[in-house]
């Protein structure tokens, strides 16, 4: 049980695909424009994760060190495809929403790295279970991202939520005639959030290891007095 | 001879690897196929019905077709097909895709619908990459102004009643509107859709007479 929570804080906080690895920027710059499309490309990215590790971890004893990456770059490119033809066929309103951010998925780094440095060497199913919540780190923090992009940008959020729910509308957060703030919808724009988000959690931490530091000391303190 | 031997036996695994992930895909991508081809007829027809609604005509629209080469006229870069709309046998509307290529970010895509008396049906755009929030209310799902979206103003305009000049933004001198702070999406969605409505109304009788299927040459009838 513990190997299973050490991988949830792993990928949820501690080593965290972007804010702590800053792994997967291209995709992420690209698509955190509004809630709904950061949401979309990681709930998608999450199932390649999970199936890719899965995958990996199931045949890595008949893998070749040598050449280990580029049978990981065909299985992760295959599963992609047929991930892509699935949802095309059979759940084509998704699809349509989905559809332009799947084959970008490859180009995601953090889709290799952690078949490369965790499913090469682990059972099939811890393996997925890391790729699936490593993925979850990468949706938390994406989704941030074009929630605040969004707000920032045009004064919404869930706009785009119509293609999944029918009827659903976007709610305006900001007066009707707030007049948009360019800046947070192109892409400097992401790199300046992203940048106070990972501040933010760097303070996080530092004021967590002080505090520890400290409790430390005083338990020291208390033992030799 | 031993490091022979551990290259090709490498080799020999990648290529086993390639040919059944090969074949996973080939599989995958011939069960899928039928599925694919259908949603793809449902999504044409469902495009088409967004300009010219299925009631105005009683024939099959996906068969009485014209293949159109890729015409600069219209901003096509690649051979597309005009749909023929006919009531009784008696022309309707054509319909059929044009491109303005001079958006904020590249390329617009639209499809419109122009009926046989001259009047612009309707016109959506099909595609673009217009900046999100700003320039992006040409498509009327992304349109904040959801009871009277900026595209539908073209809905049922011509040139009868109205000079081609005037086909324009009002920032040009024009009758249509443009939202503050992005005209370049609306400017370059007005002259295409302005230069589609003119491309079809100067040929629509020789494209109406073509036989179903039959290829438009390009030639001014």
């Amino acid at each position: 049980m513990s190997v299973y929570r050490e991988i949830t804080h792993n990928g949820l906080w501690r080593q965290n695909a972007i804010l702590a690895q800053l792994l997967g920027l291209c995709p992420l710059l690209a698509v955190s424009t509004t809630l709904v499309n950061a949401v979309s490309l990681g709930l998608a990215t999450i199932l390649v994760m999970a199936l890719a590790n899965f995958a990996v971890a199931l045949l890595r004893g008949f893998i070749p060190y040598e050449i280990r990456i580029p049978v990981f770059i065909l299985i992760i490119a295959a599963l992609v495809t047929i991930v892509d033809l699935l949802f095309n066929a059979y759940l084509h309103e998704l699809y349509l929403v989905l559809g332009i951010f799947i084959p970008l998925i490859v180009t995601n780094c953090i889709v290799l790295a952690r078949v490369e440095a965790f499913a090469a060497r682990h059972s099939p199913g811890v393996a997925a279970f890391d790729g699936f919540v490593m993925g979850i780190g990468f949706v938390w923090v994406i989704g941030l991202l074009g929630a605040l992009r969004e707000i920032a940008g045009q004064g919404t959020l869930f706009a785009g939520i119509e293609m999944i729910v029918d009827g659903a509308g976007a709610w305006q957060l900001l007066p009707q005639d707030y007049p948009g703030f360019l800046l947070a919808i192109l892409p400097p724009g992401a790199f300046f959030i992203l940048g106070l988000m990972i501040a933010g959690r760097n303070w996080l931490d530092h004021r967590a290891n002080e505090r520890a530091k400290a409790r430390l000391l005083a338990q020291r303190a208390a033992s030799t007095a | 001879m031993s490091a022979l031997r551990v290259s090709l036996r490498t080799a020999a695994i990648l290529l086993v690897f390639t040919l059944a992930f090969t074949a996973l895909m080939a599989l995958v991508h011939d069960l899928t196929q039928p599925v694919l081809q259908a949603t793809a007829q449902e999504a044409k027809r469902r495009l088409i019905a967004a300009v010219l609604p299925p009631a105005a005509y009683d024939n099959d629209l996906l068969a009485d077709v014209v293949e159109l080469p890729p015409l600069p006229e219209l901003g096509l870069t690649e051979p597309t097909r005009l749909h023929r709309a006919r009531r009784g046998g008696q022309p309707v509307a054509l319909v059929f895709e044009a491109a303005a290529p001079d958006g904020y970010s590249g390329r617009i895509g639209l499809i419109l619908a122009v009926r046989a008396d001259g009047r612009l049906a309707a016109v959506r755009v099909t595609q673009h990459r217009e900046t999100p929030g700003l320039g992006d209310y040409i498509d009327p799902r992304k349109d904040r102004n959801k009871a009277a979206p900026w595209i539908r103003q073209f809905d049922g305009r011509d040139f009868a009643t109205m000079p081609r000049e005037q086909w324009r933004v009002r920032k040009d001198g024009g009758v249509f509107d443009q939202r503050a702070g992005a005209t370049v999406s609306a400017r370059a969605v007005t002259q295409a859709t302005g230069r589609a409505l003119a491309w079809a109304l100067a040929r629509q009788d020789h494209l109406y007479l073509l036989p179903a299927g039959a290829r438009y040459e390009g030639k001014t009838p």
